[in-house]
């Protein structure tokens, strides 16, 4: 067979580089007229790793890590030319044992089956790995709607965004509902800030989010069909577009899909416009209808009154593109994975002060233990694992001594945590919980919409107070000021954003309240982040005099001769820690 | 609420000549959809960087949708500007990872040599600083974005390098 030299060209790859490879390959491969096929395709999940590039030839496949363009022409006169693998670059192969296989090891892909495998822009490819076979065994065994709902139902897929909801259950309330007009709706408005699974997904594998629309949309009898994706991926938004277009060409889009007679549903996308509260569905469908993006009062819900007042379904793509598997192979095959109430298995992004970042996909049931240390390979710089903080803005912080928790979705929950929609983005010693609370209260109290009073305005003051405590202007009953604010927005609020919002806060206050007790009473940060309860000071032993933190100080508080030790005059410092990141020596020191 | 950039944008005010036509193949795509609203505002906002006041008027009488509606759904959404930007446009990611990963020093850094605050255009017209929600790389965090180029893995000194390198292009 010819030689294959595939390139990953997700948004991460190309951010690290790979575009550039991928450049430099082509124009050599035409300048010397190589004799091998080059390939594009997405992300497998190996983030700190990229840019990756996979050599398959007649002896094995090759995926080759941390390749920047030398290298990759390196590969090409060793790997290509010579026949002689560089197996030190070598992050994985099927034919033999790398340091990398911890992380592949206990992975089993379902959601991400295709990603890093496929040329995403290309219809083929996804057929040749059994696209569209799903959809065409319902047609060719001609499964009724209700068999398509009862075998979802049997697989016990719970909704993949966060909410956990069965999907069957969804689509058996949607085809209850009879009208002429229906809608199936794709979430794709990933907004929580840590998580990139679904990026992934639309960027790696769109046709099996479209195939996976499709089978609802005929489950429930949609007539139409709407993407709603986040405005901040524009490759996704593209690969989305040519993958509809060619779906369209080869009849899965259209009037009387694969025959089956009045089966009529098209896909359109819809651009968000960045609003962390759509991802809410009414006010996603308010935001698809062209209007604020506010959230309303239920019921009705969606499924009886949704999209132009019509019966409208929603799903998140990792959901959908689990459908289609299903289909496939049976909904035993996909219960035989996951814990009694959560079937299956969940795609993580792990992310923070984790060694090896990037898409895992796990049964559910393993413990967060294993997702961080044997597959992420522990925390970075060997410092120790504070906490991992699951499900954005709407989660919690789990703390080091829970990391046995098993993902599945009333575990998570136990822990005043929620599974989200799969972002965990791990701390370690080095991170203030006070500071992480503080960012996320930041985030959705902008978020909020306004609606509710008490998700308006005491998110504010729950900042406000935050803030203080971070700033040394702690005082005593502010913790209980939080819970008690906490408990009114949870109870005051219409959607899940106000609802989840004091989440956040109320997990670090049970977890760490020594760390708040330490803000309030000692004005001090035991993690070294809030800058004003930090002071700086010169390590005699390493001032060499170079005067720069005294040119960068925007308060002058730094005074010494040029070849002199320097001095910090702190009744004027205003911590702002300009010193510490301009000195070259280690000569200023915080505590 | 992102109550301080409403405030920002109630000073409408129209700076340089905004030429209109540019708009008409636009409202002609979406003129007659329902739920146009939103990809009208955005399609205005790619072809003038921003959404003049004018172009509000003249979508306002040609799709027939209420101004007060479109104003509503401009500062409702992070996305809309109604002032100009500059040429390159630099979102520093704000995401938990990024900011785990200190991303306040990125943003402080080029505040600090844009001389700029989080939000504005620098005097010359070339750079906009904006900080942002996930960008969705968090596996290189902390990121930035300058037009369509990613840079991960950065600190403050090497964001402004990258900036500097762009501003030396221009200015060559």
């Amino acid at each position: 067979m010819e030689t294959k030299v595939i390139v990953g060209l997700g948004s991460c790859g190309i951010a690290a580089g790979a575009r550039k490879v991928y450049d430099k390959l082509e124009a050599f491969k035409k300048a010397e007229n190589l004799q091998f096929e080059l390939k594009k395709t997405s992300c497998v999940g190996m983030c700190y790793r990229e840019p990756l590039v996979e050599i398959i030839d007649d002896t094995g496949t090759y995926l080759y890590g941390e390749i920047d363009e030398e290298r990759a022409l390196e590969l090409i006169e060793k790997h290509i030319n010579q026949k002689s693998p560089v197996k030190e670059y070598v992050v994985q192969s099927d034919l033999f044992e790398t340091i990398d296989n911890e992380f592949t090891g206990d992975q089993v892909k379902i959601t991400l089956r295709n990603c890093g495998y496929i040329d995403p822009e290309n219809i083929e490819d996804y057929e040749a790995k059994d696209g569209y076979r799903a959809i065409k065994k319902i047609a060719g065994y001609s499964m009724s709607r209700l068999d398509v709902i009862q075998t979802v139902i049997e697989s016990g897929l719970r909704g993949r965004g966060g909410g956990g909801f069965p999907t069957g259950l969804k689509w058996k309330f949607a085809n209850n509902n009879k009208s002429d007009e229906k809608y199936i709706i794709c979430n794709a408005d990933e907004g929580d800030p840590g998580a990139f699974m679904d990026r992934s997904v639309l960027e790696g594998d769109p046709h099996t989010v479209l195939e996976g629309m499709i089978i609802g949309a005929y489950a429930i009898e949609a007539t139409g069909g709407v993407i709603y994706c986040r405005a901040e991926y524009p490759l996704a938004i593209k690969r989305l577009q040519i993958a509809i277009e060619q779906a369209r060409a080869k009849g899965y889009l259209g009037e009387n899909i694969l025959g089956i007679n009045g089966f009529n549903f098209d896909i359109y996308i819809k651009e968000g416009a960045g609003a962390f509260v759509c991802g809410e569905e009414t006010a996603l469908i308010a935001s698809v209808e062209g209007q604020r993006g506010m959230p309303r009062k239920r019921p009705p819900f969606p499924a009886a009154s949704g999209l132009w007042k019509k019966p409208t379904n929603i799903n998140n793509v990792e959901t959908l593109a689990n459908i289609p598997w299903i289909i496939q192979h049976g909904a035993a095959e996909y219960a035989k994975y996951g814990t009694e109430k959560s079937k299956g298995t969940k795609v993580f992004a792990l992310a923070g002060k984790i060694r090896r970042s990037g898409l895992v996909e796990v049964p559910m049931g393993m413990s967060i233990r294993d997702v961080i240390f044997k597959l992420g390979g522990g925390i970075q710089d060997g410092k120790k694992f504070k906490a991992v903080q699951m499900g954005g803005p709407s989660g919690g912080c789990i703390p080091a001594h829970l990391a046995d928790t098993i993902v599945d979705y009333d575990s998570v929950n136990a822990t005043g945590a929620i599974m989200g929609s799969g972002g965990m983005v791990v701390m370690d010693e080095s991170t203030c919980m006070i500071d992480v609370a503080k960012f996320f209260l930041d985030f959705t109290q902008k978020e909020s919409c306004g609606k509710c009073t008490f998700c308006r305005i005491g998110t504010k003051r729950m900042l406000e107070i935050l803030t203080n405590i971070t700033e040394g202007r702690g005082e005593e009953g502010d913790i209980e000021r939080l819970e008690e604010l906490s408990y009114q927005i949870k109870d005051n609020s219409l959607c899940g954003l106000g609802q989840t919002a004091p989440n956040p806060v109320l997990t670090t206050i049970r977890y760490f309240r020594d760390e708040y007790e330490a803000h309030i009473r000692d004005k001090k940060c035991p993690a070294l982040v809030c800058t004003k309860l930090l002071t700086y000071e010169v390590v005699e032993a390493n001032c060499t005099g170079c005067t720069v933190c005294a040119v960068n100080c925007p308060v002058d508080a730094i005074s010494g001769a040029r070849k002199e030790i320097h001095h910090i005059d702190q009744e004027v410092c205003i911590n702002c820690g300009v010193c510490f990141t301009k000195c070259k020596f280690d000569a200023i020191k915080i505590s | 609420m992102r109550i301080e950039r409403i405030a920002v944008k109630q000073e409408i005010e129209d700076l340089g000549p905004v030429d209109l036509d540019l708009l008409n193949p636009l409202i002609e795509k979406y003129k007659s959809k329902k739920g146009n609203l939103i990809p009208l505002l955005q399609g205005a906002q790619d072809i003038y960087g921003y959404i003049p006041r004018l172009a509000f008027e003249k979508l306002a009488s040609e799709t027939g949708n209420e101004l007060s509606d479109m104003y509503g759904v401009v500062t409702f959404y992070a996305q809309f500007r109604l002032n100009p930007v500059g040429k390159h446009i630099i979102k520093v990611c704000h995401g938990t990872a990024c900011h785990v990963q200190n991303a306040r020093a990125l943003t402080t850094s080029l505040k600090e040599a844009l001389k700029v605050d989080d939000g504005g255009t620098t005097e010359d017209g070339l750079f906009t600083l904006e900080s942002v929600a996930c960008l969705g790389c968090c596996s290189l965090a902390p990121v930035m974005m300058i037009g369509n180029e990613t840079y991960g893995k950065l600190d403050g000194s090497q964001a402004v390098k990258i900036m500097k390198k762009i501003r030396i292009s221009e200015n060559n």
